[in-house]
């Protein structure tokens, strides 16, 4: 055993050796693909801070529903008995128009405009809470009382908790597709690295064939190169993404004070980070070895 | 231990470098491969590591067909030859240690036996003392035993040597030989191929010659 786990420190501190042989170079490949994968782990992790926004915001979603202006006290009572007797909800507050009107009057800048009226314009209204809150179900629901006699109009309240949902599947769907574009250019990144490894090895490759070296030997450091280069890779990655959280937090924190919040961006977490830095490590492997199954079997000793 | 039955080689172009050759080598013994540069020597050596393939005939090593050996079979073939090249080929990424050691990590080796018999290939060719040095420093007659060092850390049954002494004065040419003659006496079978006129006149050794490939 001890052999064995001897063999893979020689191939760690080769691959390493060789990664940094000219330092620049062994650098900036690592950059390369610290910002290929940290265009789409940022968007995660901006998406994963929106979701936890959303669900502070206090959002239970509310029916809003406007009578007929024709509406008595015969069909007001007869709507309020249906929606104490409808099983999807949980209550229901009336609102007379002449209370909805004080209330306007109390508190906004229209009071003059109303004082000028000859009638109240406005409708008797129900504010139904629902026990649901699937943006489908309310949907249903509120086309449902819609429909009731006496009701001329039905709104949704909470629209833009759903048009939030919504954007937030728009932008996974956009982390998904930038991250397997990005995953794309890190295997290519590695296939090229490792294309001009094998040229400049060339020699040492002959010599291992010579002296009876199988293929799996002489893929090994090249797998490792591969896989090494795109650990690294992901650890640029994620301190790309701290420094990007940290530099955002500061101005961030003055638009939360202006809505009175102290909201702040989140890095990662550990599960996220580790499956990140595997997820790296697998790609850099993948593309070393996409390339040493194209180009070794090339080299021939002479 | 090495047997050519009528073994013919041709180059793609036409050129060719074996005629119906055949002969055999006894286990444990020490053969002169001798002949002009361009007989065909070092086609013949190539032959016996399966780096080139016959046209016909067949070349047995140890009683095995390396002409048809399927290519996965390659390395363990390899692994019971010792080669030794003119041109070294020498890896000057890495110490003349770690040159020795490349085979012995190639075969899956204990590091700790392995650096005990790195250690003694280097002390038999005399370059203990240079085992921290990139081979690069060496002269060209510690780089061919360095070479040396390397085809026999695996303590092959086989040894192959092309022009061993190619580039080298006479000096240096007879520590080399007589590293080989070491090697054959703990009963190693080699095949050395040479037009090296110091080095032949070694009586007492069987020669095999050839003349524009073929056996003479």
């Amino acid at each position: 055993m001890t052999g064995k786990f001897g063999h893979q420190r020689f191939l760690i501190q080769s691959a390493l050796r060789r990664i940094f042989a000219s330092p620049l170079g062994g650098i900036l490949n690592i950059l390369v693909i610290g910002i290929a994968l940290s265009l789409p782990a940022g968007v995660y992790t901006l998406l994963k801070n929106a979701q936890t926004l959303a669900e502070q915001l206090p959002g239970k979603p509310e029916i809003s529903l406007y009578l007929t202006t024709k509406s008595n006290d015969q069909t007001i009572e007869s709507i309020r008995t249906r929606l104490a007797q409808h099983p999807e909800i949980a209550g229901s507050l009336f609102i007379s128009r002449d209370d909805a009107l004080k209330k306007m009057q109390q508190d906004s800048s229209l009071g003059d405009v109303i004082e000028a009226l000859d009638r109240n314009p406005l409708p008797d209204a129900f504010v139904v809470t629902p026990r649901v809150d699937s943006a489908a179900v309310l949907k249903k629901l509120r086309d449902e009382l819609a429909q009731w006699d006496g009701i001329a109009l039905a709104q949704l309240d909470s629209d833009w908790a759903y048009k939030l949902e919504a954007l937030i599947a728009l932008g996974r769907m956009l982390a998904l597709i930038l991250g397997t574009l990005l995953s794309l250019a890190l295997i290519a990144v590695t296939f090229n690295t490792i294309r001009l490894q094998i040229l400049t090895q060339r020699e040492e490759i002959e010599v291992a064939r010579l002296i009876g070296a199988t293929n799996a030997f002489i893929r090994q450091p090249f797998l490792f190169f591969g896989a090494i280069q795109g650990l690294l890779g992901g650890i640029a990655t994620l301190l790309i993404l701290a420094a990007g959280i940290r530099l955002s937090n500061v101005p961030l924190a003055d638009v939360a004070l202006l809505y009175a919040s102290d909201f702040r961006l989140q890095a990662l977490g550990w599960g996220d980070s580790l499956s990140l830095l595997l997820f790296s490590l697998y790609l850099g492997w993948l593309g070393a070895w996409l390339s040493v199954s194209r180009h070794l079997s090339r080299i021939r000793p002479q | 231990m090495i047997r050519f039955n009528q073994v013919s080689k041709r180059y793609p172009g036409g050129y060719e470098a074996l005629k119906n050759v055949s002969f055999n080598i006894a286990e444990g013994e020490m053969v002169f491969l001798t002949g002009h540069s361009g007989a065909g020597k070092s086609t013949l050596l190539k032959l016996i590591a399966a780096i080139e393939h016959p046209n016909s005939g067949s070349v047995l090593v140890n009683n095995q067909n390396v002409s048809v050996l399927k290519e996965a079979a390659l390395p363990y073939l390899r692994r019971n030859l010792g080669l030794v090249f003119q041109d070294h080929k020498l890896l000057f990424d890495r110490s003349v240690f770690d040159n020795v050691l490349l085979p012995l990590q190639i075969c899956g080796f204990d590091p700790r036996e392995s650096s005990k018999r790195v250690r003694a290939a280097l002390d038999k060719v005399g370059l203990l003392k240079r085992e921290k040095l990139n081979p690069i420093a060496l002269s060209g007659g510690e780089q061919q035993r360095l070479c040396i060092a390397r085809a026999i850390v695996n303590r092959p049954a086989i040894l192959l040597a092309d022009e061993p002494t190619g580039n080298l004065d006479a000096d240096y040419s007879r520590e080399i030989m007589e590293i080989f003659r070491s090697f054959h006496q703990v009963g190693a079978t080699l095949l050395i191929s040479t037009h090296d006129q110091s080095v032949l006149e070694d009586e007492g050794v069987r020669r095999i010659t050839l003349k524009s490939g073929a056996l003479v």
